[in-house]
């Protein structure tokens, strides 16, 4: 089923279900997002998808990563209104993350060069975040894509974080590293050394398997998980690339 | 006892029932409610047992101990029925006494009546009490007659008679009836119950849920919690009529597991309604099938919100979601569900029985009814209060409230809890409904009322409802987490003095982002404290901000407390109970308090019984 709609006065087309925000990019409109990724289910924690909607007369500001698309809603992608709470929303991310290039870079084009909310009793606050805006990527896409269920959030409020159960090892974690490669703020950190897979900020370190040419391929728990979730041979990584 | 099987069934054991209470049977009503059990009604039930027995009148004087009267400024309330005469603050050892001289040889103590503080007029009859004789108890009414505990009380007082008035005219002429009603939402916004109950019953469904929201979280309310408490079963009937309409068979309780005495009555009462046959298969042999399962929420203030009451009913963490699809739609198990609140199905049974016209009689055009308001803070007679709609705010406070103690003056009283705004009082003889405190920037929220005098400081109550919302908030979207924790920020740095012009201009501009942007109707909302007190009491925050002064002399970095040298007689009293020892005097001879010790506690303030210590 198809639905069509319009975007800035652009008349554009998509199937049911589908949101606002992916049909828009879609369709070249640019939309800023940090907690979005196409791959997962939408969340609706970053707030700097805002957007118009025109839904039979009544306007509403809101997000379009959650919104599904409906037959005959009028989207505005940016007004003065729109940018305004937009650059609002980059100052309370900037003083969440005020190293990461990532922010600054988007909150430049919103015009915000610095957050009014950084200050000396904030960083304290926000020593353990380490540059995390709590985007629920890394979680959704451990649980949806990966499918080990290796993170989550922990506690409310300002005290919210995110981790692995009880802040220990997280046991089911392959390290996989897609919850770094997707974090919008690279604030996981990932490496491979001397055979070593290491997720920084989870502490999970894994050995990794040798293929017949004694080159390191991935952690074996990830190699076991990617092997029963394709229905691999179980001598597939094994092999060298070229003869697998 | 068998379970009913037929509304002649049902007529017949009502009879019964109305039988074994005779009208002029006399029975004593003792509140077992939160507020009088912490006074020790317990004890006063179990003292009044004992002396009854002692007087061989147990068969002639019945004890009830009921759900919450209301009236919890003088609790332990003890009310002589069928007089309906009232004692209040009864304590355990006056139980022999009033034995003796009321129930035996039919004399008043007058020391038990209630006293008007403003009038010093004593009451001997509850019905004349001006806290009672100005409400319309349609809800909380029933609460005082009967034992909560018993379903054939309930009973007798026609419980249960709407349900079979509703198979009686069946499930569309019930929906007519409650839009025609067009009965609103109890529990904050205000929705038409009818309208939420017709969308819920038109979704294309196998399964459709019926959910009960108490999950009454607002700092200082209790009406949902009293009258689960009190009067469980017309909750009960009312989800059965909602399963009904809507064709459901499966309901829930989301009920704060802080509300243990509201879980284990409600528990009774469900078990008690399988019994008699208004739950399970085949309910009053009508062929329905419905049953309702309690769960416990585990503190959390947000999971009042719909979807993350239903998210946490599913086993989820109680996070809520965008509701872009509304829950009648697809809400708990991705099932349409309908959620109302304790207030809102308590209200139905009446509807179904009396009918809208009679409904709508009641209250205003916008908003029919009664409302029930906790009223609390700086107010005489603090307690449950059912008002029809459309009471001002005046009446509210003085006629049934008794007005402010101590000869202080109304400053303003704020309404709707975290979510509600300030109202000053220029604004007293406003109306109270959804639309009118809609328009004046608060809200009727699920009902409570907070007035406060002349020694609150606005600013201060703002920075303590915005501290309750940072702590309460989920956390799962950036403007409700992160901004209203900076706007408890901000608003702390003006109540220390270290606000500045602009921080009032950015407080301004981040409560338009966390009103529009946030996620879900806690970060909504969440500004409305601030943002009606920096538009009603603008003047106090540049008091903070301009001057470095809390004028309601609150907040303790901007104030310092002074003893007046002519006023003090030197009695030693204060210096005694400084904790800080920063008073310094000998007898008769006048104190004064040695400023880099003092923490401004008040407690100088507090003791003084001459009036001497000054606060600026």
């Amino acid at each position: 089923m198809s639905v069509t709609f319009s975007i800035n006065g652009v008349k554009v087309e998509a199937a049911t279900g589908d949101n606002v925000l992916d049909t828009a990019r879609t369709n070249g409109f640019e939309i800023p997002s940090l907690c979005h990724h196409e791959a997962v289910s939408p969340y609706g924690a970053c707030r700097l998808c805002l957007v118009e909607i025109n839904k039979g007369g009544r306007k509403k500001i809101t997000t379009s990563c959650n919104y599904e698309v409906l037959d005959g809603i009028d989207v505005k992608t940016d007004s003065p209104e729109i940018h305004k709470h937009r650059a609002m929303v980059l100052e309370l991310i900037l003083a969440e993350a005020p190293k990461s290039e990532q922010v600054q870079a988007l909150a430049a084009q919103y015009g915000v060069k610095q957050s009014r909310f950084a200050n000396a009793k904030n960083d304290e606050a926000q020593k353990d975040r380490d540059n995390c805006i709590l985007c629920g990527l890394c979680t959704r896409v451990c649980s949806e894509i990966v499918e080990v269920n290796a993170l989550t959030f922990n506690g409310r409020g300002d005290k919210r974080g995110v981790g692995s159960p009880y802040l220990e090892q997280p046991q089911t974690c392959i390290a996989c590293g897609a919850c770094a490669w997707v974090c919008p703020t690279d604030c996981i950190g990932f490496s491979e050394e001397d055979g070593v897979r290491k997720v920084h900020r989870w502490g999970r370190e894994l050995p990794m398997a040798k293929d017949e040419n004694g080159r390191p391929v991935a952690p074996v728990f990830q190699l076991h998980h990617f092997k029963k979730r394709v229905g691999l041979p179980d001598d597939f990584f094994k092999k060298a690339p070229g003869s697998r | 006892m068998p379970r009913i099987a037929s509304a002649k069934a049902l007529e017949s054991y009502r009879k019964e029932q109305k039988k074994l209470r005779p009208e002029n049977q006399r029975f004593l009503a003792i509140c077992a409610g939160t507020g009088c059990k912490a006074y020790g009604s317990d004890k006063v039930v179990a003292a009044f047992a004992e002396e009854l027995k002692k007087a061989g009148l147990s068969d002639e004087v019945k004890i009830r101990a009921t759900g919450c009267h209301g009236f919890c400024e003088r609790g332990t309330l003890v009310v002589f029925q069928p007089e309906g005469i009232l004692y209040q603050r009864v304590q355990p050892d006056a139980v022999p006494d009033i034995v003796e001289r009321t129930i035996k040889n039919g004399e008043i103590i007058e020391d038990h009546l209630y006293d008007d503080p403003s009038t010093g007029e004593k009451y001997k009859y509850e019905k004349d009490i001006p806290f009672y004789k100005h409400q319309n108890r349609l809800i909380l009414g029933m609460n005082g007659h009967i034992d909560p505990c018993s379903i054939d009380d309930y009973i007798a007082l026609d419980g249960y008679s709407a349900l079979v008035k509703a198979f009686d005219i069946g499930p569309d002429k019930v929906l007519e009836e409650v839009k025609a009603s067009t009965l609103r939402g109890r529990g904050g916004g205000g929705f038409p119950a009818g309208r939420k109950w017709e969308t819920c019953r038109n979704v294309a469904s196998d399964k459709r849920y019926v959910i009960c929201n108490a999950d009454e979280g607002d700092p200082g309310a209790f009406m949902d919690r009293s009258i689960l408490e009190g009067n469980p079963h017309s909750v009960i009937e009312g989800m059965i009529i909602g399963a009904l309409t809507i064709g459901s068979d499966e309901g829930y309780v989301y009920v704060r597991h802080e509300y243990p005495l509201a879980v284990e009555r409600l528990g009774i009462a469900l078990q008690q309604a399988r019994e008699k046959g208004f739950l399970g298969e085949n309910i009053l042999g009508t062929g329905l099938n419905f049953d309702i399962k309690i769960n416990r929420g585990g503190g959390a203030f947000v999971c009042g919100e719909s979807t993350a009451l239903m998210a946490s009913i599913e086993g989820k963490v109680g996070e809520p979601r965008a509701k872009h699809i509304h829950t009648v739609v697809s809400g708990l198990n991705d099932k349409p569900s309908n959620l109302n609140n304790v207030e809102t199905w308590a209200n139905v049974p009446l509807i179904v029985k009396k009918g809208a016209k009679w409904y709508t009689s009641i209250g205003t055009k916008g908003s029919p009814g009664t409302k029930i308001f906790s009223l609390v803070g700086k107010v005489n007679n603090t307690g449950l209060v059912e008002a029809p709609m459309g009471m001002t705010l005046r009446q509210v406070i003085y006629d049934v409230g008794g007005g402010i103690p101590g000869g202080k003056e109304f400053k303003a009283v704020q309404t709707g809890g975290p979510s509600g705004g300030c109202l000053p009082k220029e604004k007293l003889d406003l109306p109270v409904d959804f639309d009118t405190l809609w328009e004046e920037g608060s809200m009727m929220g699920s009902g409570g009322m907070i007035v406060m005098d002349e020694r609150n400081c606005m600013v201060d109550v703002a920075k303590y409802f915005l501290g309750f919302l940072k702590f309460e908030s989920c956390g799962k979207c950036t403007t409700c987490r992160e901004g209203v924790k900076r706007l408890h920020e901000l608003v702390t740095d003006v109540t220390e003095g270290k606000g500045t012009m602009e921080t009032l201009e950015l407080i301004q501009q981040l409560c338009d982002t966390v009103e529009v942007g946030s996620l879900c109707a806690l970060g909504q909302t969440a500004v409305n404290p601030v943002r009606s007190t920096l538009k009603l009491f603008r003047e106090e925050y540049e008091a903070h901000v301009k001057d470095h002064k809390c004028p309601a002399a609150v907040c303790k970095e901007l104030i310092t407390y002074t003893i007046d040298e002519e006023v003090c007689t030197g009695c030693l009293v204060c210096g005694k109970r400084c904790p800080q020892d920063a008073i310094l005097g000998t007898k008769k001879k006048p104190h004064t308090i040695v400023q880099e010790k003092c923490i401004k506690c008040g407690i100088c303030e507090d003791v003084c019984k001459y009036d001497s210590v000054r606060v600026a």
